[in-house]
Formats: structure tokens, sequence, C-alpha cells
């Protein structure tokens, strides 16, 4: 077997701006055609997606990128919304051209950047899934092989004659990740998708992936799920600007991305927005203000200002609010008792008291999430911000002064409110 | 272990390779995308299939009323519903194919932003949905045919040239109003004009032989005139064969298709840019 399975040569993407928006009427190209024509001749048979000379109103989603991905490597792909990650994985997927640059893929590829592309609302689970397994590039035969091994994985047996219109989102997540999950691809690219779903369901994809990777598998995925990454990953690109900032081992591409996220937090909580969604109800502001905007003493409670728009009316909203160390692991989670309702076009201030936190010293940020449901059945966000704000825990205790540092190997919680007795 | 292929990735440039084989490759999704929208259309309706056999007879009836018998429009002699349905069956297949390829790259964005695969796939796919209305129409025809106790004859093994060729105009047009469709959307609003005065430009209601000999060959330059008049010639015994007429359309069906398919795969690399929500 080869040892390369993906290189990159100088790839750049250029994208006028509102070419995605905008289509052109004919009307105007007649018209343009009156004034010269000579243009006109160009503009249909020219070649298309030209080289915009002057740099005016066109960007760059991608600037020359190269680099070379090894068969079996799991590689993950982290960046802010707009860096590029998306447009790379259309790039090597063939959706879409590069300007210029070259790339060589070494294998078949098999693409799951949305989860159930094709799905018809209309049509049964069993018709979805031979339609999805066509579209993902599945002959007939190997999925009628794998037809009952995919239902099993998806664990929706019993709805198989159902329209899917009738499924719940995570009945149908379920069922569409699981006919993705059986491409036998040598590369797969993976984008996004593991944000949806129940927890039970996205570790199984996880640990499906997993096993992807061992058979030799290469995988190149882009998330945001920070702690996914650490566990699949053996390498990771760190993507900023339509380039790439930094590529190699999970820790210290992590550790690095993270420092650069915290740094600039606060300035732009979009930059930080999970894609997809604050769609109609998003934070507009996130702050910490309990000791100062940057540091909390050890001990002392965990106080966060929200401000929070609204498009639409919606009733029994809760805050999920999740705080991460300083390599991206979730450190603890909670999701609030109370919950408020929001009218159209309001704006609405939040305070969040944690109270008796038993947060060990060291770096960490807190992500939030607006929306209902919670702990128990199933949760629908409607904003999810991660990321801001950062804030450290410092050794100074609250009243007692100093206390020893604290090792990190003990991990992030302090269990504060311990008895011994002697019996 | 299988070898392993390699794909190069790289702006094209100029008018890209056909790339037969990978057509040839991807066939079933084109036949799993018809197979959806057939399945789909009669499911939403309630009395299914029954739309498919109504609608000709309606236009037959409407058709052999006014023109046949009010207007007192020449049928080379035949009884006029059948020299109507003869010409409605390749007409009916031809009509929807544009209609439905013109939409259908919009109608199917989701999967050309989110999946690779030749996108000529999907107008392929509309006229495959198609064929099977028309296979209905036919045995509707041939039935009709039994009524009236005509026998088609020897001839009726030039048929399937016909469907070929009504086959390749269809696909001709579809391709090139599909593929316009994506950089301009003007293109969709005009096809129900587009068809309808086609439509009259198409020996449907009326026989070919109503035009003056000496410009009956222009009139050829329709693609769907040989077609039309070639099934009637088939089925019926009337109408024009094998006529300088019809080997003009069959060279403009050719040429129409040759140029559609080469126009439609030197497009299709932006088609995913165009229709994309953000690319970036």
């Amino acid at each position: 077997m080869g040892d390369v399975a993906i290189k990159i040569e100088g790839i750049s993407k250029q994208y006028r701006i509102g070419e995605l928006q905008k289509y052109k009427a004919l009307r105007d190209t007649l018209a343009d055609a009156m004034y010269s024509p000579f243009k006109l001749f160009h503009s249909i048979f020219g070649s298309s997606n030209t080289e915009d000379k002057g740099g005016n109103g066109t960007i760059w989603a991608l600037k020359d990128v190269s680099f070379e991905i090894k068969h079996g490597e799991v590689v993950g792909i982290i960046g802010r919304n707009g860096a590029g990650k998306s447009t790379l994985l259309k790039i090597l997927s063939r959706i879409t051209e590069p300007t210029c640059g070259y790339a060589e893929i070494h294998g078949r590829v098999g693409s799951l950047l949305e989860v159930g592309t094709g799905f018809h609302p209309e049509l049964t689970g069993r018709d979805n899934i031979y339609l999805n397994g066509a579209i993902l590039g599945l002959r007939r035969a190997e999925v009628v092989q794998k037809f009952d091994e995919i239902v099993a994985f998806s664990g929706t047996e019993q709805f198989l004659d159902t329209p899917v219109k009738f499924y719940s989102s995570g009945m149908y997540m379920r069922l569409a990740f699981a006919v993705a999950a059986h491409l036998e691809t040598e590369i797969v690219l993976v984008d996004e998708v593991l944000a949806v779903g129940d927890m039970a369901f996205q570790k199984k994809c996880l640990s499906r992936m997993g096993q992807v990777s061992k058979d030799g598998r290469t995988v190149l995925f882009v998330s945001h799920n920070i702690s996914a990454i650490l566990s699949l990953c053996n390498k990771v690109i760190y993507m900023a600007d339509g380039g790439i900032r930094a590529i190699g081992a999970p820790q210290s591409i992590i550790s690095s991305y993270l420092a650069d996220v915290l740094a600039n937090c606060g300035e732009d909580l979009e930059r930080l927005r999970v894609q997809g969604y604050g769609k109609d109800v998003w934070f507009s502001e996130i702050k910490m203000v309990s000791n100062s905007r940057e540091h909390l003493l050890f001990g002392q409670e965990l106080v966060f200002e929200l401000r929070v728009f609204s498009r639409r009316q919606v009733k029994h909203l809760s805050i999920g609010c999740t705080v991460f160390n300083d390599v991206g692991h979730p450190v603890g989670t909670l999701f609030t008792s109370e919950t408020f309702s929001v009218e159209q076009g309001k704006q609405y201030y939040l305070r969040l008291l944690i109270s008796n936190v038993s947060l060990a010293p060291g770096s960490y940020h807190a992500g939030f999430s607006i929306g209902y449901g919670g702990l128990n059945g199933m949760r629908h966000d409607l904003d999810i911000v991660i990321g801001s704000p950062a804030f450290r825990v410092l050794t100074l205790s609250e009243g007692e002064g100093a206390m020893p540092d604290w090792n990190r190997s003990w991990g992030n919680i302090v269990f504060k409110d311990a008895q011994l007795t002697v019996v | 272990m299988r070898a392993i292929p390699v794909f190069v990735i790289r702006r094209s440039h100029g008018l890209a390779s056909l790339n037969l084989r990978e057509l040839w490759h991807y066939r079933e999704l084109a036949y799993f995308l018809a197979w959806r929208d057939i399945k789909v259309r009669y499911k939403q309706t309630t009395i299914g299939v029954a739309w498919v056999v109504l609608q000709p007879l309606a236009m037959m009836a409407v058709f052999s009323l006014f023109f046949g018998r009010l207007a007192n429009v020449p049928s080379d002699g035949l009884p006029y519903h059948l020299f109507v349905l003869s010409a409605l069956l390749p007409w009916h297949l031809f009509s929807r194919t544009i209609s439905e390829s013109t939409t259908s790259l919009i109608t199917d964005q989701r999967l050309i932003t989110k999946v690779y695969f030749p996108r000529i796939i999907v107008p392929v796919s509309t006229i495959i949905a198609a064929m099977v209305d028309f296979c209905i129409i036919a045995c509707l025809l041939f039935a009709m045919m039994l009524i009236y106790g005509i026998t088609p004859g020897l001839r009726v093994l030039w048929l399937p040239l016909f469907v070929l060729l009504l086959l390749v105009s269809s696909m001709g047009v579809g391709f090139w109003l599909s593929a316009l469709n994506v950089e301009y959307r003007d293109v969709m609003y005009t096809v129900p004009f587009l068809n309808q005065l086609w439509f009259f430009l198409t020996p449907v209601v009326y026989p070919s032989s109503l035009l003056p000999q000496q410009w009956r060959i222009f009139y050829g330059l329709n693609p769907m005139t040989g077609v039309v008049e070639g099934f009637r010639w088939c089925l019926l015994g009337k109408g024009e064969g094998l006529s300088p007429m019809v080997a003009l359309s069959a060279i403009v069906a050719v040429s129409l298709f040759g140029s559609g398919v080469i126009w439609f795969r030197s497009r299709e690399r932006t088609f995913a840019d165009a229709l994309g929500s953000t690319g970036v």
C-alpha cells in the first residue's frame, strides 16, 4: 500500500462576494450585450470562475494550503468559523474545484459533509437507506448485503416502513449516520456532523469511527468537539483565515488553538458560535462578573452575565453551561432548573450564579447553550457558544491565604467536603 | 488487496473530458433518483397512476373536439383521436423532460452542494422517470389502435429508432436548459412559455403535410417534427417516415444532444459554487 493518502500543494479557493446569493439574470447579460457584444461572448464562452485580478469583491476562502496525510492517519481539523475547514473538505471531496493548486488522493473518498443528504421526507426509512446509500456511492448490492447491519446500528427497526417525516430528529440522525457509517472507502471526510444527536449515539458514532481508522482507513474530520479530536486523532491541523496555522500532535496544537481563541475572547461571539446555531435566539454578550473579569479566587462563586436576543417567541428555555479545562476537556456541566420565556424582537439580561465551585486552580473556559430540555430527555439547543469567557482560578483561596500549587495530574476538581472517621 | 485508485484535483480548463467511464460507474444513482421521483409523485397524489392516463386522454378529447371536429383540421385520413394520441405520446415525454430537468438541479441543490457525483445524472434521472409515463401512454395508444382495428405492419420495426431520437432530443434540450438555469434563473420562468410555443411548432394537432412542399424541409429544424412524424409513420402508416425533413430533425437532435453534453460537462464544476448557500 502506498504511503501517502492525501497530498495537497498550494490549494487556494477564491469566491466572489455575493456570488453565492445572487444569480445572474439573463436580462442583465442581454442588457450588457447591448453595450459590449464582445463581453457577452467572453462571459458565456470564456472560462468560468475567472480570478479577479483587482481583488475587489472577492475573498480567499483558502489560501495556499499544503500538507500530506499518510494512510491510516486520523486527522482532526480545528479552527474558528470561516477559517476554511469546510471549503477544504469540499475541494477534497471534489464538490467544488480549487481556484489554483493541486491535490492527489490515493483511494476512494467517502464524504459525510451533512448527515442524511438526499433523504426524502415522504419516503420510508427502508427506501431512504437505499437512496442515501446510492448517493454516498454504495452499490445496490452492497446496501442489500449490509442492510440488516445498518438497521441494527441505527436502532430504528420498528419504524422501517414509516416515512421519515414522522421520525424524531434523533431517530432521523441515527438512521442517516448508520448508512454513512457503513461506507467502505479508503478515505473518509467528515464535517461537524457529530455535533448533533444524543450523547449515547454520539459515543457510538465516535467508537465506530475509531474502528474505521483501525481498519487502516484514513479519516479527516472537522469538529468543534475538542475532546472527540483528542481521543480519536493522531494529528491535528489548525486552520485560520484560509491557511494552515499549525499542524502536528493533538495536545500541542489544541493548546495553541485554545490559547488563540481565549486571547481574543469576548470580542466576537460570532466566531465562537457552533455552526448552524443562533438563528432565532442567540447570545449577544457573555461575560464573567465574579470578582474580576478574568480570574477568581479558589472557592469563589462563578457569576456570568448573559445577554440574549430573540427573534421569535419561545417558552421553557433554560441555560446550559459547561466548563472546559485548558486542553478542551469538559470538566462539568449544568442545566438551569429555572426556565424563562422570550418574546419576539426583545433583548434579555440573565445572570447565572454557580456557587460552591470546586474547580482546581488553572485555566478554564466556558461554553453556553440556550434551549429546552435538559439532563433527562433530549435537549434541543437554539444557540451554542463555546470558548467565552475564559478565566483562571487562582491559587489564592478566599480568606485563607495562599494554597499550595495544584498538581495538574490531580485533576480539575477539588473535593472539598470530605470526612474521615476512624471506625 | 484491490488496487487503489488515484484522483487528481486541480482546476480544469476549457472543455472537460466527457469521462464516460465515470458516468457508467454512477448509473445506479440515476436509476435511484428516478425511482425516488416516481415513488414520491405517486405517494403524494390520491389517484396516483390514473393521472398519467387521464391527462393525455383529456388532451386528446379536447383537441379532437376543437381541432378535429370544429376547426376541421385534416388528419391524413386517420381518426383524429388516434392521430393526436400518437403525437401526444412522444410530446408528453418531451415536454415533461424539459420542464422538469430545467429545475432539477435547483431542486437537488442540497445533493449537489454536499456530495460529489457527475451532475448530469440529475437531468438524466428526470427523463428516466418520465419514461414510466411514456410506457403507460403507449399501452393506451396500442389499446386504441386495437379498437380502431389498425395494425402497424412491418414499419413498426423502425419505432425503436424514433424512440431513440425522442430521447436524444429531449435530453439534448434538457441538458442545455438545466445547465443554463443554474446561472440564469430566468430560464425556468421561460420554459412554460417555450413549451407552449414549441407545441404549436410541432405537428401534434395538425399534419406536416399542411405546410407547402418547398418549406417542409425547414420544418425539420425542429427535432420534434421528425420525432412526431416518425411515430405516426411507424404506428399508423401515415405522415413522413424516412424523408429529408426527418433526417434534418435527426441531425439537429444529435447536435443538440452532443453540444448539450459538452456544455453541461464543462459547466458542472461550477454548479456547487453557484448553488451553494455559503461555501466559505
